[in-house]
């Protein structure tokens, strides 16, 4: 007997138990059975037909009108089949988009990965982490002799479309290897790229700079990029790193503007996306200021714990629910 | 967390009075309401935010959408009455340069 005429024989026994005894507990094993229809994939209309094959059985005398308004009764269930069925198939293609969502993602994470640069003079420390699937939050490092580049960014807008527009930035700055040396420069040529192919509500803040490990010293440009620390060995005190200048994607003719800082040894470059210092926690927003005394609490470890241990904390002050992309970056002078 | 828009014209100018959020989950709603009045040609728009307290980028988005809109069509828009936190976001991300940006204008008789 397979499952399929095994559950017409329950439904007659089901059936019968409660025309006997019409009590609760029949009744309950009714609902109880449906669920079980449900998982056999049996539509409302199968059901129906089911129920006057069992009446047919039990009551061999059932008037023609009675029969005629049972098949009636068929006719009209088998609209609800075809809605039936086609919820059916919509949650298989919806399984099928999830999937396919995480196949992105793991794309996008290995597409987009930037190897964090081992150099002897500097110690860096990078910590990234997405909300959701998809990091709305990118970095990347080039290496070459004497120098090493960095960028944070923050693309508006969550998930897949902001997810596209990073792959954008990328291949845009890949493509523009002779500005690399010029960060004021390389913004405005990624701002023109940006507000030429980008959906006129999304925009791209950024941080883009260059450390010369030769002189020690780090040029950089902002397009609108939450500021970044600037920490100063010799006086003990924290600066905020400003870089004016409009975020990428508003106006094609955008000039920006270069900034400079010599690092002395001890001396830190910290870099964060919004996701750091816009943290919601149940007592409100985590001011920048808090930011500098997590930096501060954990500075004499190497850069890549003081970049885990500050996001542990937030982590943990905002109960464990990130709802933003967290992106920290520590290039700490060594000698 | 909610955004209310109340929307008045008087003498042609759209004025948008928003409380509450704008933020990803409150900024199609304003996107619904504010993208047909910057397609009108020569649309005048002054949008009040003194009862914002909080604003995310995708929030921001809308308004340099908007700000694109109007220029496009010949139109203006102007955002008054930020209050401190929302003022810090439209200047570190440049924005302040771009837009026609009135803060007096809290506190004073209107």
């Amino acid at each position: 007997m397979n499952d399929r005429d095994f559950i017409i024989d329950r439904y007659k026994d089901l059936l019968t138990t409660y025309l006997n005894g019409k009590n609760e507990t029949a009744l309950y094993k009714g609902q109880q059975f449906s669920r079980k229809l449900i998982e056999q994939q049996i539509s409302p209309e199968d059901v129906v037909s089911h129920h006057i094959n069992v009446l047919n059985d039990l009551f061999p005398d059932m008037t023609e009108e009675m029969k005629d308004a049972f098949d009636f009764l068929l006719e009209v269930m088998i609209g609800y089949g075809f809605a039936y069925r086609e919820h059916q198939s919509l949650r298989t293609r919806q399984r099928q988009l999830e999937s396919e969502i995480e196949v992105a993602a793991s794309m996008q994470q290995t597409l987009l990965i930037s190897d964090v640069p081992t150099v002897d003079s500097l110690d860096i420390g990078v910590k990234s982490v997405p909300a959701k699937k998809m990091n709305g939050d990118y970095f990347n490092f080039v290496k070459d002799d004497k120098s090493i580049s960095v960028a944070v960014a923050d693309i508006i807008g969550k998930g897949i479309p902001a997810a596209l527009c990073m792959s954008m930035i990328k291949y845009a700055m890949d493509s523009l290897p002779e500005q690399r040396m010029q960060p004021n420069l390389l913004l405005e040529n990624l701002n023109r790229v940006v507000e030429q192919n980008v959906h006129p509500n999304m925009f791209i803040t950024m941080l883009y700079g260059l450390y010369d490990t030769d002189v020690h010293k780090f040029y950089y440009a902002g397009a609108g990029h939450e500021p970044g620390f600037f920490y100063k060995a010799a006086t003990d005190e924290f600066e905020d790193m400003f870089a004016k200048g409009l975020v990428l994607g508003v106006s094609r003719t955008t000039k920006y503007k270069e900034y400079e800082k010599q690092l002395g040894p001890g001396d830190m470059i910290i870099l964060l996306s919004d996701g750091v210092t816009e943290c919601r926690t149940s007592k409100g927003f985590i001011e920048r200021e808090e930011i500098v005394a997590l930096i501060r609490e954990n500075m004499h470890k190497p850069a890549q714990e003081i970049v885990d241990s500050v996001f542990h904390e937030l982590e943990r002050l905002q109960e464990f629910e990130l709802r933003d992309d967290f992106t920290l970056i520590i290039l700490k002078r060594m000698v | 967390m909610n955004l209310q828009i109340s929307h008045e014209e008087t003498n042609g100018v759209h004025y948008l009075t928003l409380a509450g959020e704008v933020d990803a989950y409150t900024a199609p709603k304003l996107k619904e309401m504010l993208v047909p009045l910057t397609e009108e040609k020569n649309a005048q728009i002054v949008i009040d935010l003194a009862n914002i307290d909080y604003m995310d980028s995708t929030g921001l988005g809308i308004f340099v959408g908007a700000l694109k809109s109007t220029k496009k069509n010949d139109g203006t828009l102007k955002l008054r009455g930020m209050t401190e936190r929302v003022k810090r976001l439209f200047e570190i991300t440049g924005l302040t340069e771009v837009m026609d940006i009135d803060n007096e204008v809290k506190g004073e008789a209107r």
